[in-house]
């Protein structure tokens, strides 16, 4: 397959794509590792939130 | 304020562990297929192989003004319903949106060189997808610059609301402006019937590019869910230590 | 003496004392169309040419200079909370704040603008024109505006955050203003169309922005 005289700005346009894609992609992994682990950091502790204590005790906020 | 709701979120998040490898699964497959159609795809006598930007240039462009719908609707259920999700839901549909704008405007940008001899043309639809960019992008700035994530999420529900009454007005103006300073020479595309051999890898790719963007819309909901628990527990974290050492 | 106009002296009385922003508008449209010439060169034939054009950007720019402050001073001594807590529904009290804020800094820039065209070799009768339009526009840039200044408000954020979710929304009136206003002055195009619509834009605005900007102050203040 030839792309003709401007194969630069096809594979340009899908490079650009597929970056941007992976980007978005990236941030949405990352985001959420990170925020497992700070969440794993927090249970660690000993910090629960109200709904997940028995005696549904006033939690404040 | 009322704190979130957390039992409603818990079960998105189950459901969207469960749903999400599987939507990631068929967003590959269907884009595996719809590129190998594209790559089938015969080039267009006027243009030569440049269609080929084509097929991620309209897709992108419908998912520009879908992530805005998404998040439309979003916002009616923050507004009218004060569903917590529907907080979630817009906050996490504007960066996806605004990069597929992004890459609408980009392959628009790089499809234009080449057929209208410049890298920006300032075509009707060009314009108003530029304008809705630059909402996209405001609407960000205004998630960026508040802290807390209910006051936020009432302003950004209004200002989406807003922006979509406001969407077609501009649209409509981008468009009579243009008229009115009718550009040099543009080779005008469509109009006539797409051929089948170019309309179904377009339409393949359109399905692929919406799968994608839920995929990511659900990862980047979940993310957020995650992000305001983390936050609700470091809030009660400090209060417990505060409360502590008093 | 009803509520409302009560509301609308208060707030005119308020702009045009020492530490209100009315003549601020007007010193920065000034200083913005003064310094066009040291950017685009002093030739004539040009700046009239363009001339409508600056005055429009100009006027919109420094209607929205003040706006950030329309609902922040409020905040800060506590009579928003009571206009929102008073009998007057809260879009009618918006709508007193907005026309107040327009007759203090948006017909200043309206009256000013013909003087501003002298500078910029923009013919009598045309500065004529360019002031019609503005006189018909800016009433909706700051009826969008008050959106921006009440979310602006409820977010604790004010000015760039305003001027970066408010400005894509007046480009119609941008579009619509400069084109009426070349209309009437270079032709060939009629004058009516797009002044018509100027004014609808107006008039939708000053129908939607006191309720757009009323619900942004109720979800976002309570």
């Amino acid at each position: 397959m030839t792309l003709g005289p401007h194969a630069d700005f096809i594979v340009a346009a899908y490079a650009v794509t597929v970056f941007v894609i992976a980007l978005l992609v990236a941030w949405v992994v990352l985001d959420y590792s990170a925020q497992r682990r700070v969440l794993g950091n927090l249970e660690e502790r000993g910090v629960t939130r109200r709904s997940q204590r028995p005696d549904g005790a006033k939690g404040g906020l | 304020m009322a704190v979130i709701d957390l039992a409603n979120p818990t079960r998105f998040l189950n459901v969207v562990d469960r749903v999400l490898p599987w939507l990631a699964g068929v967003t590959a497959l269907v884009f595996a297929y719809g590129l190998y159609r594209v790559l089938g795809a015969p080039d267009d006598y006027q243009q030569g192989a440049t269609v080929k930007i084509m097929f991620i240039h309209v897709p992108a462009a419908w998912l520009s003004m879908m992530g805005w719908g998404v998040m439309t609707v979003a916002a009616l259920g923050t507004l009218v319903w004060r569903h917590p999700l529907a907080d979630v839901a817009g906050k996490a549909a504007a960066p996806v949106g605004a990069a597929f704008t992004f890459i609408c405007l980009i392959t628009g940008s790089l499809w234009g060189r080449p057929t209208w001899g410049t890298y920006w043309v300032w075509d009707a639809r060009l314009t108003s997808v530029l304008v809705l960019f630059l909402l996209y992008l405001g609407m960000l700035a205004l998630y960026w610059t508040a802290e807390d994530p209910g006051r936020s999420s009432r302003a950004a529900a209004i200002l989406a609301l807003v922006g979509a009454v406001n969407i077609p007005i501009i649209k409509f103006s981008v468009e009579w402006w243009n008229t009115l300073h009718q550009p040099a020479s543009i080779l005008r595309t469509g109009g006539s019937a797409i051929d089948p051999s170019i309309l179904w890898p377009l339409l393949v790719m359109a399905l692929a590019f919406t799968l994608l963007f839920f995929t990511l819309h659900l990862a980047a909901m979940r993310n957020e869910i995650l992000r305001r628990r983390v936050r609700t527990m470091q809030m009660m974290q400090a209060q417990h230590l505060a409360g502590a050492e008093t | 003496m009803s509520a409302f106009t009560a509301l609308l002296i208060r707030d005119m009385r308020l702009s045009v004392r020492v530490g209100g922003g009315a003549l601020m508008g007007v010193l920065f449209f000034l200083i913005v169309v003064v310094m066009m010439p040291f950017a685009i060169g002093p030739d004539l034939n040009l700046l009239a040419r363009i001339g409508p054009a600056i005055l429009w950007l100009g006027a919109l720019l420094a209607s929205l200079l003040a706006l950030d402050r329309l609902f922040a001073t409020d905040y800060e001594d506590g009579s928003l909370d009571l206009l929102m807590m008073g009998r007057m529904p809260l879009e009618l009290a918006v709508a007193a704040k907005a026309i107040a804020h327009w007759l203090t800094t948006g017909l200043p820039l309206v009256v000013i603008a013909p003087v501003l065209g002298l500078m910029l070799n923009v013919e009598m009768n045309a500065m004529g024109w360019v002031a019609l339009t503005l006189l018909a526009g800016t009433p909706a840039l700051t009826f969008i505006g008050v959106i921006g200044a009440a979310l602006a408000v409820t977010l604790r954020r004010g000015g760039l955050l305003l001027a970066v979710l408010v400005l894509p929304l007046t480009i119609p009136v941008l579009i619509f203003g400069v084109a009426a206003a070349n209309a009437a002055i270079m032709g060939p195009q009629p004058f009516g169309p797009p002044f018509t619509i100027l004014c609808a834009l107006s008039l939708a605005s000053f129908a939607l922005g006191p309720f757009a900007a009323a619900a942004a102050l109720r979800h976002g203040l309570e």
